[in-house]
């Protein structure tokens, strides 16, 4: 019995004589035509009645892919305790053939990991958390005392390094923090104004936005921005930095990575989200005074309505609290960049955990914030 | 190896952000011989390599890959030409999440229609030829850079390529693995007639292997010839500076 394969360059016949089967290869064993007869070859290694002969003297190259062929059948027929030769294989390929340690193509198998109680868990977890926040109190720590340093030798901050840390940080990101302050307004203006409009009041909607967007919107969408821009980008690029060893290269020279690193773009966020927030506050108003003008009201009464109902501590209270966002969402990035672990998938996952750990941190600071506002009286 | 010309380079002229590195270098490679590009730190070695392999577009010239100019290939064109070849970049560059098998498996998984069977063998027969066998399911970072250069040769070799481009695949390397490694591409070349395109400086691994080399100074060829003749019979004082490793005051005065 004979049978040939359709494949294109390589017609592998496979020979039932009596009890041996003989398998004949022929032309270029590439991946391609591997391919093409893998199954067929496997297949008749497989029902073989007793053992199998390949003959190889018609074949013009060997590659990889014939070679794991060859070693496929040998494997299949070494478990089934039959014979196997190959004949014929031009001396060149034959070499290689024989020189395959056959051993270590078998894989081996995992090494099973040691199971560990509940309670040993529990305590590593614990342990590991522990360890966390002790190295996130050292880091909060270390940037204070870096800020404080600042403070009486401003000569030691890297102002040119600095600059461009708060061009990125700041000055880029003029458009994005206009475009979402603008769009906040209008909607918060449109949503309002229909159903005020219902018992003659709303003129006070002026009231409303100047008051939400001063207090809470302005400060919280900037930080929110600031938070997926430059966070992000402080993790990557520091973790980055981490994976290069270049961190390691700091602490060997003596120079501590929160004071070089991590310092700078702290006071850049501290100085930079302040100007975005009253940047945010002023567009995010006038977004809704458009709105308030496509509505019928004159510029004049509107402007006249806002003297009147902004306050200076509104604006204040956003200030105030535009500062501590910009420290936490620095610092919350450079953190996690420090913390990176080793290769490409770590400098992932610290600047998600930037994001989700800012965006989370700016929230509960808020939180924070109006419950002080509310005992103050603010 | 014949003198049929399986790379040719044409007057090409290459660099970065509007700064020549190479000026107007032409030269051929020959199927089945091992070719050296050589140059010291900065010579223009990696860009030269990265340009032949299409990687960067030339600002002038071609490159012929059997024939076929990668510069301006596109499409389905480019990607038989890009077929043709295997790279070995410097660092390696495996994939951190995979383990070494894994990694010269992925180019089989995506290019050929190996069963699964086959892709898992083949992956543990190229380890194998670079001394692996036995680390196949190691992760890159669980690896000395040595075992990682070596299981990135295993990479590019696993599609049978007809070149092989190798980025200073000695450097860093200790001499018995650099001397397994030299021992590797002069089995692949003579018995698979792979060419290999290698960029290096270190002397004693292009003495072993090499059948001709180009010498690279300030972005153009200082000589061609074979490295043994390039030493004993340099044609210029830059040529024995470096094949005599003089300092380079030396030969400046």
């Amino acid at each position: 019995m004979a049978t040939e394969t359709s494949g294109q360059s390589v017609p592998l016949r496979v020979e039932s004589s009596g009890a041996e089967t003989l398998l004949m290869l022929a032309g270029r064993l590439d991946d391609a035509a591997v391919a093409s007869c893998w199954s067929k070859a496997v297949g008749a290694a497989r029902t073989a009645q007793d053992g199998v002969r390949v003959d190889c003297a018609k074949v013009d190259f060997c590659g990889g892919a014939g070679f794991a062929l060859l070693m496929a059948l040998e494997e299949t027929l070494h478990e089934r305790r039959k014979s196997f030769a190959v004949e014929g294989l031009p001396q060149r390929f034959r070499a290689m053939y024989e020189q395959i340690d056959r051993k270590k193509l078998e894989q081996p198998e995992v090494p099973q990991r040691e199971e560990f109680g509940l309670v040993t868990s529990v305590g590593e977890a614990v342990v590991g958390r522990v360890d966390e926040w002790r190295g996130e109190a050292e880091f909060v720590g270390e940037v204070t005392a870096g800020l404080a340093r600042l403070g009486h030798e401003p000569r030691r901050l890297r102002l040119r390094e600095w600059w461009v840390i708060v061009e990125k940080a700041g000055t880029n990101a003029l458009p994005i923090v206009a475009l979402i302050s603008f769009l906040m307004g209008m909607i918060m203006a449109f949503q309002a104004a229909m159903p005020m409009r219902q018992f003659g009041v709303d003129i006070f909607v002026v009231n409303l936005v100047a008051l939400a967007i001063t207090r809470e919107l302005g400060p919280l969408m900037t930080a929110i921005v600031l938070a997926g821009r430059s966070g992000s980008a402080f993790a990557a690029e520091i973790g980055t930095m981490k994976v290069n060893e270049e961190v390691a290269a700091l602490t060997t020279m003596g120079l501590s990575p929160v004071r070089f690193l991590a310092v700078p773009r702290v006071l850049a966020g501290i100085v930079v989200t302040p100007v975005l927030t009253i940047y945010s506050m002023v567009i995010g108003v006038a977004g809704g005074l458009f709105v308030m003008m496509m509505l019928g009201f004159p510029l004049a009464t509107l402007l006249h309505q806002l003297s009147g109902s902004l306050k200076i501590d509104d604006v204040l209270a956003g200030l105030i609290k535009s500062f501590f966002f910009g420290a936490v969402v620095a610092g919350v990035g450079c953190m996690r960049g420090l913390q990176t672990g080793a290769g490409a998938a770590a400098v992932g996952d610290s600047t998600t955990r930037s994001v989700v750990t800012g965006i989370f941190l700016i929230v509960l600071l808020d939180a924070v914030f109006a419950v002080v506002y509310y005992q103050l009286k603010f | 190896m014949n003198d049929e010309k399986i790379i040719g380079v044409r007057g090409l002229t290459a660099g970065y952000a509007g700064r020549v590195i190479l000026r107007d270098l032409s030269f051929d490679v020959r199927r089945g011989e091992i070719f050296i590009i050589l140059g010291g730190s900065g010579s223009g070695k990696s860009t030269l390599l990265k340009n032949m392999i299409g990687l960067y577009p030339a600002m002038v010239g071609e490159v012929l890959i059997c024939g076929e100019d990668i510069v301006g290939a596109s499409g389905e064109n480019r990607e038989r030409i890009l077929r043709q070849f295997g790279v070995m970049y410097q660092g390696g560059a495996l994939f951190g999440s995979m383990t070494l098998a894994e990694n010269v498996a992925l180019p089989l998984e995506e290019c050929t229609r190996l069963p699964r069977e086959a892709r898992v063998l083949l992956a543990r027969l190229k380890l194998q030829q670079v001394g692996l066998g036995e680390f196949a399911d190691y992760l890159p970072s669980e690896t000395s850079g040595g075992m990682v250069k070596r299981a990135a040769v295993a990479r590019a070799m696993a599609l049978d390529p007809g070149i092989l481009f190798l980025d200073e695949p000695s450097a860093g390397l200790d001499p018995i693995t650099s001397a397994g490694l030299d021992e590797l591409i002069r089995v692949l070349s003579r018995d698979y007639g792979i060419t290999f395109v290698i960029a290096s400086h270190e002397l004693a691994s292009v003495y072993a292997i090499g059948d001709r080399a180009i010498l690279l100074e300030g972005g153009c060829i200082a000589a061609e010839g074979k490295p043994m003749q390039l030493r004993d019979d340099p044609p210029n004082d830059y040529v024995r500076a470096f094949f005599r490793r003089e300092p380079e005051r030396a030969h400046a005065t």
